[in-house]
């Protein structure tokens, strides 16, 4: 079987992030799966036991004092010399914004063709192929890379499941990042989630409120609904815009895409750019006062009514029925 | 100082955008192109920059089909100085790598201090052309920012992560991409629409910047296949009359969902 690389992601003080499991659950679908580190010199020792056990096969530390100082090029250079050793027929990354700037760097840097957003990849008689969902999941594309490796990066969230746990062997190797090939990194709000709410990407149940809140005091009422649904909150452009929540909320094409079990919508108009980022969710609840709207036309559950007289019911009916 | 803004012309979101499941390519002919938001809102801060700072020059570059140039002629009439348009029948269907190296290529030949790009397209979307430009110029990039701050040799910003924020900064010359918190864009006024039509517009082929048209040695990606999804409907409806939350209630204790 061929090597394939997984770039694990780590947190300010060195710690493994949760999104570990998901790309090397992703790396072992299509190889042997090799996790990259870049730490600073020392600091990956204690790493590999649990990357073993999330299921990766060797776990490659690459030591570099500029680890944690510099954005991106730590990670490209752990990349460059873990591809250099191990041969990779794939190169596997998360798709948040650190990594996936650091898999498309290597990408370059390596003259390899790259992929990005999957939602599931495959082994295709020896073919790497990746499946994306666009266009705010309307269409379903497969695609491929010409040439070796494959650079692919992988939607949060997306392929579910763990690799075998294994006793991974170690390999140390060291890295030295070009500085003036690379931002300085002066401040880290590493802020541990200060909510007791899921996670919005990866949430089985959203309640998304839209500028038809009102105001930000109003906006309480979807927190309400959420927790009464042990649910995520999201949020339209329009109330991030007006300031009802922080940008981090916010549902669709130019916010976060989710894909949960259960998506009600308060307030919200259904724009296209909105739907776009909530149309694949299993089942549509929307509560909107304009008969019109277009969130309707995706909603499993309409309710053409008032959110502050609907919801507040709604919650109540929710207890009751928790007793 | 010299900024170059990297723009796209991309289908209108307000509109059912469409892939050619055949070609596996966005269908440009389904919706009206414009000048992708995103990339209005970098000009705008390379605008407000040159507001403050006389003798900075602002430069659009995109690569893309013949019909770019009414993107570009948008860039203009905003304020932008001139415009560069690589356009070369050899780039159709180019793919993520493609596009980096041309974009490279092409700021290495009008030169830059800084180039600024939307932090993501709204139709590839991937996010990382901006990146991927920065390592072929041996460059830092400082992408995803909610706020810039550019001075006369260095660039500094704010980037919101997945996790809280981080500030980076750096020498320039460098990458940079900012969201869509960054800037409201201004508007073209009438004065400007006049001025843009005589505002220069270049369009170089692939042989005019030094490249290869085989990209040869590089890999690439294609599209195996593409199918579309069937649209969804809408199901039930109910005008609230005093008790829609209960009915509400119900439905998701039928569907399980409570
Ligand atoms: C490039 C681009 C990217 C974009 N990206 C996104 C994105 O990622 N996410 C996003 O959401 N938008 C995005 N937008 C913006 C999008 O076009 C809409 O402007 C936005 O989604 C509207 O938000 P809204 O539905 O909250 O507000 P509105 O459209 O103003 O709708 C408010 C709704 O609330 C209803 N309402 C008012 N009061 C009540 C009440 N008391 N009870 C019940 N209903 C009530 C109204 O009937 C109305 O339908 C993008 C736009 C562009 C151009
Ligand atoms: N063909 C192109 N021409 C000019 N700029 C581009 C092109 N493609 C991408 N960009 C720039 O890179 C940014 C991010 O694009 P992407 O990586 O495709 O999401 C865009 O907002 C543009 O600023």
């Amino acid at each position: 079987m061929s090597n394939v690389l997984a770039l694990i992601e780590t947190t300010a003080d060195g710690r493994i992030r949760n999104t570990a499991a998901s790309v090397l659950a992703a790396a072992a679908k299509l190889g042997t799966p090799i996790a990259v580190v870049a730490t600073a010199p020392g600091a990956g020792a204690g790493l590999a036991a649990e990357l073993g056990s999330l299921g990766a096969r060797q776990v490659c530390i690459v030591e570099n004092g500029q680890a944690g100082s510099l954005l991106a090029t730590p990670q490209v250079d752990a990349l460059a010399a873990a591809a250099e050793r191990f041969v990779p027929s794939a190169i596997l990354a998360v798709n948040s914004v650190e990594s996936r700037e650091a898999a498309a760097r290597s990408a370059v840097r390596l003259r390899a063709g790259l992929l990005t957003d999957a939602v599931s990849v495959r082994s295709d008689g020896g073919k790497i192929v990746a499946t994306h969902s666009v266009f705010g999941g309307a269409y379903t594309v497969e695609s491929a890379v010409e040439g070796s490796p494959a650079v692919i990066t992988v939607r949060q969230g997306a392929v579910e499941g763990q690799a075998t746990p294994t006793d991974a062997a170690v390999t140390i190797l060291s890295a030295v990042s070009a500085a003036a090939a690379s931002a300085a990194i002066n401040r880290i709000d590493d802020a541990p989630a200060a909510s007791s709410r899921p996670e919005l990407r990866t949430a089985a149940k959203v309640v998304s409120g839209g500028r038809g809140l009102g105001s930000q005091e109003n906006f309480v009422l979807v927190e309400q609904l959420a927790d009464a649904l042990g649910a995520a909150v999201g949020a339209s452009r329009a109330a991030v815009d007006s300031g009802y929540v922080p940008q981090s909320h916010q549902v669709g094409q130019t916010g976060t895409t989710v894909s949960p079990d259960l998506y009600i919508a308060l307030g919200i108009s259904g724009a296209i750019q909105h739907r776009a980022g909530m149309q694949t969710a299993k089942t549509i609840v929307a509560i909107n006062k304009d008969t019109d709207a277009p969130i309707f036309d995706v909603a499993d559950f309409g309710v053409v009514g008032d959110v502050f007289a609907v919801v507040p019911q709604l919650i109540k009916a929710l207890e009751a029925r928790a007793g | 100082m010299k900024i170059v803004v990297l723009v796209k012309q991309v289908p209108d979101t307000y509109e059912d955008r469409k892939l050619d499941t055949a070609a596996g390519l966005v269908d440009r002919g389904a919706c009206e192109p414009v000048l992708d938001e995103i990339n209005e809102r970098a000009l705008e801060v390379a605008l407000r920059y040159r507001d403050g700072n006389k003798g900075t020059e602002v430069v659009l570059l995109s690569m893309g089909p013949e019909g770019t140039a009414s993107a570009l002629r948008k860039g203009l009439s905003m304020g932008a100085d001139v415009a560069v348009h690589v356009l070369d029948s050899a780039l159709s269907g180019a793919d993520l790598g493609r596009t980096a190296a041309v974009l490279a290529a092409a700021l290495r030949a009008t030169g830059f201090d800084l180039v600024i790009a939307g932090n993501a397209s709204t139709d590839g979307g991937g996010g990382v052309v901006p990146a991927m430009v920065a390592e072929h110029l041996g460059l830092p990039h400082l992408t995803f920012l909610d706020a810039v701050e550019i001075s006369a040799g260095t660039v500094a910003g704010v980037r919101a992560t997945e996790h809280g924020s981080l500030g980076v900064h750096a020498l320039l010359p460098a990458v940079i991409s900012v969201t869509e918190r960054s800037a409201e864009a201004r508007f073209p006024n009438f004065k400007g629409i006049l001025k843009a039509k005589k505002k220069p517009l270049q369009v170089l082929s692939l042989a005019e910047i030094g490249l290869d048209p085989a990209f040869a040695g590089a890999g690439r990606s294609a599209v195996v296949t593409a199918a579309e999804r069937p649209a969804r409907t809408g199901g039930t409806r109910i005008t609230d009359e005093g008790t829609a939350g209960e009915q509400l209630a119900d439905f998701l204790a039928s569907a399980r969902l409570i």
